[in-house]
């Protein structure tokens, strides 16, 4: 690694503040970042740890709407059951010890291609709180590790509209434990949501189809007759893309019937 | 360079560290608390799991500085008052959990992380909790056992493989 300051802000303002310094890279729970930094992908002068701001911190419950704070771990959102999908997501990222420390603001920011959270964010319309503003999920995802944030910009919350019914499948890729591709279902009082992740050179996606038809008939027996092109899927040593794409179907079937 | 200072096995430690300077290094280069292991370096393979504020963590993928007025607990700090082994290390022992041993501070540490949260685990959920502990030489049938053993389950019906 090459050697960068470390600031420890116990505020969302002191946060921001330090982000103003040139080449500043926020911190949240480091297990992607820092095996990054140690690539020497990344030079940040400058690591802005979120761990200790305590209003992002946490989870809270409003009638049918959850709120995760940005720099909440996976492991309490997995331990919380609130929304028992997205709990159930968050039990299978990575491993306990990296469940520890990973924090799901800092997952959606990185918005690796292969990632669960964007998956659940994406399904769930979920609304990513900034320092700065609100963005729709439709919105915030742009493309393979590309967001909607701003530089300098730092994700204080999630907020999930918990629906009637959803279901998170993952297909591992088996080295790395990643979604090969992971297919997140959420049914809601005004129709079925489908997100895709792992599966496409553009990052996590919503299989619109899959929704017409589910939101029509939310049983595995209404994909029948539909198929995912292959175009733009990711193809590499684990999967062609046409393995890719056969996968989208499959795992959104298994995700409809084991949705509850 | 940052003051840092934390718990480490229940006693106040302090050191000057660079930003970069991974709690792993901390603990082996700063406190000389070398049973903390640095595998892969790259938080697959589990060796360097510590215990930060009572968790598990891997203690090359958290910056000392991160860890400032933390509690940490190592591999040093597990044997019981009198010198010998606590019941998770003696298990291994007795059950020839470890084989080189280069995983083994990893494996005790998530073994005494998981019993904490889970007093009486099924061998699948033993399995699925050390994901993210890699033994190289594959001796995985007996350090199950011996964390079944560890958590006072009888263990007399399981072969030895």
């Amino acid at each position: 690694m090459y050697n960068f300051d470390v600031e420890t802000p116990v505020t969302v303002a002191d946060a921001v503040a330090a982000m103003a310094a040139e080449d500043a890279q926020a911190l949240g729970g480091g297990q992607t970042l820092i095996p990054t930094l140690k690539q020497r992908l990344a030079s940040p002068s400058t690591l802005v740890s979120l761990k200790g701001v305590a209003e992002m911190q946490g989870i809270t419950r409003d009638g049918d709407s959850l709120r995760i704070g940005g720099a909440t771990t996976h492991a309490t959102v997995a331990a919380d059951g609130s929304y028992p999908a997205l709990s159930a997501l968050a039990s299978h990222i990575g491993d306990p010890a990296v469940r520890n420390r990973g924090t799901i603001g800092g997952s959606l920011a990185n918005n690796d291609p292969a990632a669960c959270y964007p998956a659940a964010a994406l399904a769930s319309g979920a609304t990513i709180a900034t320092n700065t503003r609100e963005i729709a999920a439709d919105d915030y995802f742009q493309g393979m590790f590309d967001t909607a944030l701003e530089e300098g910009e730092i994700i204080t919350a999630v907020s999930f509209p918990i629906p009637q019914a959803a279901n998170y499948q993952k297909f591992v890729q088996p080295a790395s434990r990643f979604a090969l591709v992971g297919v997140f279902v959420a049914k809601y009082a005004d129709g079925v949501r489908v997100a895709v992740t792992g599966a496409s050179n553009e990052g996590v996606f919503r299989w619109t189809e899959a929704e017409a038809a589910l939101s029509a008939n939310f049983s595995a027996s209404a994909l029948e007759g539909l198929s995912v092109s292959a175009d733009n899927m990711i193809a590499d040593l684990h999967g062609s893309a046409g393995y890719r794409a056969h996968l989208v179907k499959v795992m959104t079937g298994r995700a409809v019937t084991a949705a509850s | 360079m940052t003051k840092v200072t934390m718990t480490v096995n229940g006693k106040t430690v302090s050191g000057d560290v660079e930003g970069r300077t991974l709690l792993a290094s901390f603990l082996r280069d700063d406190q000389g608390l070398t049973g903390t292991h640095i595998g892969c370096d790259t938080s697959q393979c589990g060796a360097c799991v510590v215990h930060v504020d009572g968790v598990a963590v891997k203690s090359c993928t958290m910056l000392a500085a991160e860890a400032d007025g933390a509690t940490v607990d190592t591999i040093e700090g597990q044997a019981n008052a009198d010198g010998s082994l606590n019941v998770i290390q003696q298990a291994f022992q007795d059950h020839h959990g470890l084989q080189c041993g280069f995983c083994t501070p990893g494996m005790v540490m998530s073994a005494a992380a998981l019993l904490k949260e889970n007093p009486k685990p099924s061998e699948q959920e033993i399995r699925e909790y050390l994901e993210g502990n890699i033994c190289r030489c594959t001796g995985y049938h007996n350090i199950v056992k011996a964390i079944m053993a560890a958590s006072g389950q009888d263990v007399t019906a399981i072969a030895a493989e």
